[in-house]
């Protein structure tokens, strides 16, 4: 029946660790998963491992094996030569917990600053009606299942620490484009906030996160470089802007929609105002983008900077002149109390 | 054996304390090689082409190099200016193909393709997925000069221009030796040439976006989901595309010139 | 490191489950601007939903309009054997469209019809296409849509407080080992973090158990390690009563090769979509087993089954649709009768039923499924499956209008797998999904509302707290048995002796070896420490699969029918007697009790949606004559 087979897996905690070796075996049909499973139940009972579904459903048992991220529950054992050793290692790019846990935080951090689906205002729960083939492209990324194996190959953070906070990474590039190929997403500066907030500029489509998905979503070619194109007709592209221009009806400012709230992580609805008339409650637009260089400088000149003229004191988020709707100054109507 | 954790950033808690660059047993380095050869041996050839200022014409077949395409200056062989020669003379520091080189360089150098071909075998940023890289800093196409790459765009528009010239090149390359019809060996190449060329235009992303990649609703039109769909197969293979047209580029050129320079005939089919 | 320290939180509901009933609850107690927590065992948004393929029923009628809630109501009852709490049944048929709906307001994407609404499958014991889906993995459309709707109310809170954690926090990775009372009111829960093995006490007034199910304690499942009872256990050391606990549904169709893959379950719309069962000698023989009940709704002919798929409307469905059970009873006789395939399963086809790409356009998942996992090619050759244990009709007993569980203790609600009542004896495909928005809301609205309604905070001793931490603690400093071997003794229990088909012998013999395990279990010991230490996490869950296994096994012993998800091959028929009692264990020190209760009578409006002749298939002759009575009444 089965064979034994030489493992070296990583066991360790933050204060340090090595790859141990282990020499165990392996039945036929099998994938890395199981044989951890083996380990656990034989010789290592607390060797720390996530997984959940088993079946490359729930994306909980990313691994690095053989120094490549997979799904260890997708990884069948047949795949590799009778003699060759296999290596197991945790996720590199996130802080270590034990052995092959580590500490995916950061994803849930980077999902919670984008901002979430806008419903349109004006339709109600059972309205919604959209077309098949206006829906599948977004569909293709909600076939993600969090595995953030994109995330850990990501050379922007697993090679610079210091990346993470500006950069939120392939995972949620796709959110980004899903949300802003949405038939009734009610908001319009996705793409603006996909560049300033999620650091887009940073991928340099290197393809890596398309190469590791497992659910294979074409991570490059469907959602980064389309949001980048859609910068581009932003800011760049002339022949948009004179479309625009001439033909005012278009598609690209979000149907109907009034112009994208102030700041990315604006609401798209305010709570009413208070007694007095004032929202006391909302946020103020804050100088927020603050595009400076690593010592905090403005760059001056537009050719080392990244669009026309020099960038505004109060962020690339806000633009003037602000809404009425969104100010916090309430006009007094008592006369000259 | 105990080690500390790798590359631990200020104030980052650490990550597993893996020392090796990769621990990736397959031959990930193989690919990004062989593309930098590959890349290697098309500028040093262009180069030495584009300077070399003779053999782009064959006046027998109506053949003028991509490479030398349009060739506008007063500087050009007789016959090979399908266009006039609105410039004067060149010095022979500045090269015939001078107005659309940079075009298409530009094009191929802002190409998303080329983009992560370079990046990974030129730049090694990273070299391969999960291989560690070896720069200290890295921040991408956030700023100069690398922001520039969001000008593809702009290059797309105009190296559509240039597709449309070298389709002209092309039909004008079946030309017979009586002055009518003909069809040759080299009429083939260069007809095999700009149909990847086109394929390789076409398959492009900025293409894919602006034929219907932009739109919100495909349902509101239906023609140019349509479009996009065509654009979106070719652009699975724009990669394959990317790499045949530089090698059909290349090999054209190579013929044009062998046949210009006499070092071998060209083979007629027809007249 | 580590320490006895424990963490303290305050809240006014705490969510145990993250799955879709406990996302849908958080988001209701959320709503009603109560302050609410979140617990689950894994990572936020891993939870066991993200695994169901088919869809969610709901009846919308947008492919065929002549669906409403009353059809959907009748193929519930009917899928359940009429042993279903119908007030449950009536609530979940009438609400789940607008919870459906409500989805897409979060941001769902359901597949569509032409005329852009959500697109409708058809699915076993469903008359009309019913199941709102994506692709096949409507499950994590589902968790993933609640999940950006918490998200989007963090994101609400955040610009009103400052904090995203200010109204609703997830507590991902950390398991609730007690529930800690005060008197018979529930004052919090009692967990550890699994990341570091810190302990954390959650002091809330009201609770809302979403922990799904049990199957963990069979061999051969769909379910993965979080589906250890913990929810039944909880309830059941609360004073809260378990119903049903005998009925488990076997999925018919789960992956029976290669073995690593065992359980894993192949959808069944691939049925529904087309995909036909046959035996080793290559015959499609479900048509040998459509029961006397189902008789006149399915088709006696593979031609007219065939034409079902295209004209249903004019063609009786063919039998691969029949309810879960019979479909899993029909494998199992097919392979005892030695019909089975090599790994003892029989044959599930597509690949010669359709065009590859329509497969793989219309079961992506599964088709990527068989390609990693098994190296099959499903649109080339046929599938190898066999039952595999999927999910638990019985649960904590609740009031179908509240959630609120029904015993001993209050401020305790459940919803989702864990509860019972809704299902019967054997759940619909795609009624889960539904219910578990439907009753998540209803729980999480309950539960805002009890808080409210207290008019002081039930408190916390420290004296169970203590208990708590002991018991928790317990298996790190004992030297006993390891964990692993004992819940491969338990799996090994219930898959031989407690399986598909029972027996009385056979269930006798059950309990006294769950008893010996049972002494096991006391001594289990665990090595290593406490930071995410998955073999001191399993120790602590065993005692939670044992008393939720004694419970299914007591019950078993006692029903002595067969009925749904519950198969005597001593009493292999329906006794409609037997229909109107539910079975209600409950905990009584470390004594399990079993009593009678009899099962709610449908309301007059309800039971004349019926045909008598169905009826009286099921009902007890005294029930048929208040029948006619009430259908003379009608007429008259
Ligand atoms: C393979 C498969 C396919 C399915 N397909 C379908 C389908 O097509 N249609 C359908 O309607 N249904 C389907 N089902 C059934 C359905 O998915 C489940 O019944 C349903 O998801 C249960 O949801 P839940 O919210 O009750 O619990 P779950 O989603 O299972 O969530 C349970 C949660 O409780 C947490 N938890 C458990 N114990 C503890 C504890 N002690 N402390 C803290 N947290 C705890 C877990 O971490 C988890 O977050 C399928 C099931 C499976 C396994
Ligand atoms: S393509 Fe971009 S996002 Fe993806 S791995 Fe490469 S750099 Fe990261
Ligand atoms: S996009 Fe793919 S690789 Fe990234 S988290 Fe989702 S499923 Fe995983
Ligand atoms: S265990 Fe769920 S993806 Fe591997
Ligand atoms: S040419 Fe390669 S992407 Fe445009």
């Amino acid at each position: 029946m089965g064979t034994k087979r030489h493992f070296r897996v990583w066991r360790g905690d933050e204060n340090g660790g090595d790859l141990q070796d282990y020499q165990v075996e392996v039945n036929e049909g099998e994938v890395v998963l199981d044989v951890i499973h083996r380990l656990q139940a034989t010789q290592a009972p607390d060797l720390a491992c996530r997984w959940n579904c088993k079946a490359g459903k729930c994306g909980s048992c990313s691994m690095e094996i053989n120094g490549r991220p997979r799904l260890g529950c997708m990884t069948r054992m047949s795949t590799f030569e009778e003699n060759e050793t296999v290596t197991v290692t945790p996720l590199r790019t996130f802080p270590i917990v034990r052995d092959l846990v580590t500490d995916v935080e950061f994803n849930y951090v980077k999902a919670r600053e984008t901002p979430a689906f806008a419903p349109p205002a004006d339709l109600e729960p059972g309205e919604y009606r959209m077309q098949q083939v206006d829906v599948e492209r977004s569909q293709e990324f909600r076939k993600c299942i969090e595995c953030f194996l994109c995330q850990n190959v990501c050379h922007v953070v697993r090679d610079h620490e210091e990346n993470k906070r500006a950069f939120s990474g392939p995972r949620y590039f796709i959110r980004a484009a899903e949300l802003d190929m949405h038939p009734l997403d009610a908001k319009g500066d996705r793409k603006e906030y996909a560049q300033a907030q999620q650091g887009l500029g940073y991928c340099n489509i290197t393809k890596c996160c398309t190469e590791v998905c497992p659910e294979h979503i074409k991570i490059t070619d469907n959602a980064i470089i389309p949001m980048k194109e859609r910068v581009v007709d932003r800011r760049y592209d002339p022949i948009v802007k004179l479309g625009r221009r001439i033909f005012r009806r278009d598609q690209l400012e979000e149907q109907g929609t009034r112009p994208g709230p102030l700041l990315a992580q604006e609401p798209s609805h305010h709570a009413e105002p208070g007694a007095d008339g004032v929202k006391w409650n909302r946020q103020v637009a804050q100088g927020q983008a603050a595009a400076v260089d690593e010592n905090g400088r403005l760059p001056l000149s537009e050719f080392t900077f990244d669009r026309a003229a020099a960038p505004s004191p109060f962020g690339d988020d806000v633009t003037f002149p602000l809404p009425p709707d969104d100010l916090n100054y309430h006009h007094s109507n008592k006369w000259d109390t | 054996m105990t080690t500390t954790a790798t590359r631990p950033a200020a104030g980052a808690r650490p990550r597993a304390a893996i020392l090796a660059k990769t621990l990736r047993t397959d031959r990930w380095w193989a690919s990004p090689l062989g593309i930098a050869i590959i890349l290697a041996i098309f500028v040093i050839y262009s180069t030495v082409r584009i300077f070399m200022g003779k053999h782009y014409w064959v006046g027998e077949g109506h053949y003028l190099t991509p490479l030398y395409s349009p060739c506008v200056s007063k500087s050009c062989v007789p016959g090979s200016s399908h266009f006039g020669t609105p410039l004067p003379k060149f010095p022979f520091f500045i090269p015939l193909g001078a107005l659309v080189f940079p075009i298409v360089a530009g094009f191929r150098v802002t190409c998303y393709y080329y983009r992560k071909a370079g990046y990974r075998s030129l730049w090694l940023s990273p070299q391969a997925c999960a291989v560690r890289e070896p720069h200290a800093k890295y921040t991408g196409e956030t700023r100069f000069p690398l922001i520039f790459m969001n000008s593809h765009r702009y290059f797309f528009y105009l190296a559509s221009l240039v597709l449309l010239i070298n389709i002209y090149d092309a039909v004008l390359a079946f030309h017979g030796r009586d002055g009518g019809f003909g069809l040759g060996v080299g009429t083939l190449i260069i007809c095999a040439n700009v149909a990847l060329l086109a394929g390789y235009t076409l398959s492009c992303h900025a293409c894919r976006h602006v034929v219907g990649g932009r739109l919100k609703h495909f349902s509101k039109h239906p023609l140019r989901y349509r479009f996009w769909t065509f654009v979106s197969k070719l652009n699975g293979r724009h990669g394959t595309f990317a790499m045949a047209s530089l090698l059909s580029v290349m090999i054209t050129d190579a013929y044009i010139m062998a046949v210009s320079a006499q070092w071998i005939t060209d083979l007629r089919i027809f007249n | 490191m580590t320490t006895n320290r424990i963490e303290r939180h305050h809240y006014d509901v705490v969510v145990i489950g993250a799955g879709g009933a406990g996302l849908r609850a958080a988001i209701e107690a959320r709503l009603a601007g109560k302050r609410t927590a979140i617990i689950s065992k894994s990572l936020f948004g891993k939870a066991h939903t993200v695994m169901a393929e088919g869809g969610a029923a709901a009846a919308m009628g947008n492919v065929n309009s002549n669906d409403n809630w009353m059809v959907h109501f009748r193929d519930t009852m009917r899928g359940g054997k009429f042993l279903n709490n119908f007030r449950m049944a009536e609530l979940h048929a009438k609400e789940a469209p607008e919870r459906i709906w409500e989805l897409e307001t979060y941001g769902a994407l359901f597949d569509r019809t032409k005329d852009g609404k959500i697109s409708q499958r058809n699915f076993g014991g469903h008359e009309y296409p019913r199941l709102a889906h994506v692709g096949d993995r409507t499950g994590l459309e589902l968790i993933r849509t609640l999940q950006q709707k918490i998200v989007s109310l963090q994101q609400e809170d955040k610009r009103q407080y400052g904090d995203y954690d200010a109204r609703i926090r997830v507590f991902a990775e950390t398991t609730i080992t007690e529930l800690i009372l005060d008197g018979d009111r529930v004052a919090g829960a009692f967990g550890y973090r699994r990341e570091d093995g810190e302990f954390l006490l959650f002091e809330a007034p009201a609770i809302v158990l979403a922990t799904g199910g049990v199957g963990r304690s069979y061999k051969v499942t769909s379910n993965s390690w979080e589906y250890t009872g913990d929810g039944h256990a909880l309830a059941l050391r609360a004073g809260a009563n378990l119903i049903n606990m005998e009925f488990l549904q076997f999925h018919p169709t789960g992956m029976v090769w290669p073995p690593s893959v065992k359980g894993i379950l192949v959808t069944e719309s691939v049925r529904g979509d087309g995909g036909v069962l046959k035996n080793s000698e290559g015959k499609r023989f479900m048509f040998n087993y459509v029961p006397d009940v189902f008789r006149k709704q399915y088709a006696e002919t593979e031609e007219e089954a065939d034409r079902w798929y295209t004209d249903p409307d004019h063609n009786r469905r063919p039998p691969e649709l029949l309810p879960r059970d019979e479909v899993a009873r029909a494998i199992n006789a097919e392979v005892k009768a030695g019909r089975g395939s090599p790994a003892g399963g029989v044959y599930l086809d597509v690949s010669t039923r359709m065009p590859a790409e329509t497969i793989i356009k219309r079961l992506p998942s599964m088709h990527h499924q068989f390609k990693e996992l098994a190296d099959v090619d499903i649109t080339k050759e046929a599938m190898e499956v066999g039952p595999t244990c999927h999910y638990v009709m019985g649960g904590v007993e609740v009031d179908p209008d509240t959630g609120a569980t029904i015993g001993q203790v209050r401020g305790l609600f459940a919803a989702g797998e864990v509860s019972g009542g809704m299902h019967g004896s054997n759940r619909l495909g795609g009624n889960s999904l539904s219910d578990l928005l439907v009753f998540g809301k209803r729980a999480g609205e309950y539960a805002a509302a009890y808080a409210d309604s207290l008019p002081a905070r039930p408190k916390v001793s420290q004296a169970l707290v203590d208990t708590a931490v002991d018991a928790a603690l317990a298996p790190l400093s004992r030297d006993g048995e390891n964990p692993y071997t004992l819940q491969q003794d338990l799996q090994a229990v219930m898959g031989d002796l407690v399986g598909i088909i029972r027996r009385r012998g056979e269930l006798q013999d059950a309990l006294v070896r769950l008893a010996e395990l049972k002494e096991r279990v006391a001594k289990v010991s665990a090595s290593g420490g406490r930071r995410y230490n998955p073999g001191w996490h399993l120790a602590l869950d065993l005692r939670n699969m044992l008393v939720v296994s004694e419970c299914t096994a007591k019950a078993a012993l006692e029903r002595e029918e067969s009925r749904g998800g519950h198969t005597r091959e001593d009493f292999p028929a329906m006794d409609p007697n037997w229909r109107r009692l539910n079975l209600v264990t409950s905990l009584e020190g470390d004594e399990v009790l079993l009593s009678r209760k009899p099962v709610p009578e449908m309301r007059p409006e309800l039971i004349t949606l019926f045909d008598r002749v169905e009826l009286s298939k099921y009902l007890t002759d005294e029930e048929l004559a208040g029948f006619d009575a009430l259908a003379e009444e009608a007429s008259n």
